[in-house]
């Protein structure tokens, strides 16, 4: 069902008065919590549900050549799939746009953050090197995939154990895992979202919420240093509220970090 | 080989892996469940019902019931490639067809109930579990039904039937090697699916079946609990 224009209307009133239908504040997330190891047979796993939304992640690594451009390091591959089961607006079929644009977000988070150290991923220089797989999948989408994607991508890499690699045969060992984590820096690129309604802003956006939203903007960031950056949705922004949303988003990161800091060490 | 065979999880033979079954798992959807056989964990999710579309796909006589059966990229030791497969497809329709004998959706002309399984993880049996899970999810829907199927594979390692084959079973290959033979009953004991690979003969197979008798009974009972559970815990809001 489509979020109706009535509904869409109460939404931006509710927030010209900074209230929301929850009784959340703008600069407010629901409830996060998180699990490690959904699956045993991945190397790493996280599920991580926000309010409502829930999407699980796992990492899976397979030795592979490398690119010629970078012939001494690992690989990174990113995929999101929006299950039918999660919501009745996604279908089967071919990956669509928010599928694609979900996978893409988080890859460059993590692959422009350097967060995976993917020198340290070569086996032998030229011919062999681990790829890191990450795929998510929506369980149930009560909005903000994108946030609740990220803390996936990221517990779940850091949960991830390197499986065996018998070098003489080539071949990896699937489902022996040794003690070895993938290295990792200690910066954590956490990308966060932040939405315009109106002429407010808000994070975390319920699925309601989402759909009023007509601009938004995804950033991975650390410490004040940005990794990356979308901006989605019709709307144009002054560049003075793009400023109030890179503030926003720099505060909501610190609080999220502190309540998510266990599953990250 | 010893007289009686040993299982690698220690089970007795005619025993399955530790039920878990679970009712309401996707707010979102009209009906969902979590069933697993112990490291076979599938969930599914029931929409509708609701307009069948493409339009051409509509049957003007009855309700139509679509499965889709997938299995997470991570669920199995190697990665499984995103996407459907010939094996994905092949087991979306049989779940279906599992399915649909105890499922009262002629009135539902016109209209399609779409059920979504996805494994999470995989130590055989996923298809077993994806119909377990199916079944309480259509009754969390509210769809009209006879009664529940329950599902369980039985399996031939060498010589001997053991009930809920795991993967270490399935890929036996000393003696006779494996035999897996997933069958779905109603309680009343009717066959709503049965597949076979691998060699068996028919007095074997009898007792199988019988095996599968057995076995889905204690399914069907863990399935009748995580309805009730359910229903518990919505009296109780």
């Amino acid at each position: 069902m489509e979020t109706s224009k009535l509904t869409e209307e109460k939404i931006k009133r509710y927030l010209t008065e900074g209230k929301r239908f929850d009784g959340r504040k703008p600069n407010e997330f629901r409830e996060i919590s998180i699990e490690t190891g959904v699956s045993k047979n991945a190397e790493g796993s996280a599920r991580v549900k926000i309010g409502k939304t829930e999407v699980i992640v796992g990492v899976k690594m397979d030795v592979s050549e490398p690119y010629p451009d970078s012939p001494d390091k690992g690989n990174l591959m990113v995929t999101a799939e929006l299950l039918p089961l999660s919501s009745p607006k996604f279908e089967n079929g071919p990956p669509r746009f928010p599928a694609i644009e979900l996978g893409r977000v988080i890859d460059r988070g993590i692959r422009e953050s350097k967060f995976i150290e993917f020198e340290k991923l070569c086996i032998k220089k030229g011919e062999k090197v681990w790829t890191v797989f990450i795929d998510i999948y929506s369980i149930n989408d009560d909005g903000n995939l994108f946030d609740a994607a990220s803390l996936g991508a990221l517990v779940a890499l850091k949960n991830a154990r390197i499986p065996k690699y018998n070098e003489k045969e080539e071949r990896v060992l699937f489902g022996e895992l040794t003690e070895k984590r993938i290295p990792l820096s200690k910066e954590i690129p956490l990308s966060l979202t932040v939405y315009k309604i109106g002429n407010n802003l808000l994070v975390d956006p319920t699925k309601e919420e989402e759909e009023t939203s007509e601009s938004r903007i995804t950033i991975a960031s650390s410490n004040g240093t940005i990794f990356s950056m979308q901006k989605g949705g019709l709307k144009e922004l002054e560049i003075e509220e793009f400023y109030n949303m890179l503030n926003l988003i720099e505060k909501t990161e610190r609080e999220i970090l502190k309540k998510i800091e266990k599953y990250l060490k | 080989m010893a007289k009686e065979f040993k299982r690698t999880d220690g089970r007795k033979v005619d025993e399955t892996r530790p039920i878990k079954a679970k009712v309401g798992i996707v707010p979102n959807a009209d009906g969902s469940a979590m069933f697993s056989f112990g490291d076979t964990i599938a969930i599914a999710a029931v929409y509708g019902p609701k307009k069948m579309h493409p339009q051409h796909q509509q049957d003007p006589e009855k309700g139509t019931l679509r499965c889709d059966y997938s299995m997470v990229s991570f669920s199995t030791p190697e990665r499984i490639r995103p996407g459907p497969s010939r094996r994905s497809t092949e087991i979306s329709k049989i779940t279906q067809w599992a399915l649909e004998p105890v499922l009262i959706i002629d009135q539902y002309q016109t209209m399609v109930v779409d059920v979504f399984i996805n494994i999470l993880q995989a130590n055989a049996s996923t298809r077993c579990a994806g119909i377990n899970a199916a079944a309480i999810a259509l009754a969390h829907a509210g769809i009209p039904m006879k009664n529940l199927v329950s599902s369980v594979s039985i399996g031939k390692i060498d010589k001997q039937l053991v009930v809920d084959v795991n993967k270490d079973e399935e890929d036996w290959e000393q003696g006779e090697g494996a035999t897996d033979i997933p069958i779905t009953l109603t309680p009343e004991g009717k066959i709503t699916h049965i597949q076979l690979d691998g060699k068996i003969t028919i007095k074997q197979l009898k007792e199988a079946i019988e095996l599968a008798k057995n076995a889905t009974k204690q399914i069907y009972e863990a399935q009748k609990k995580a309805l009730k559970e359910f229903l518990e815990e919505k009296n109780k809001e």
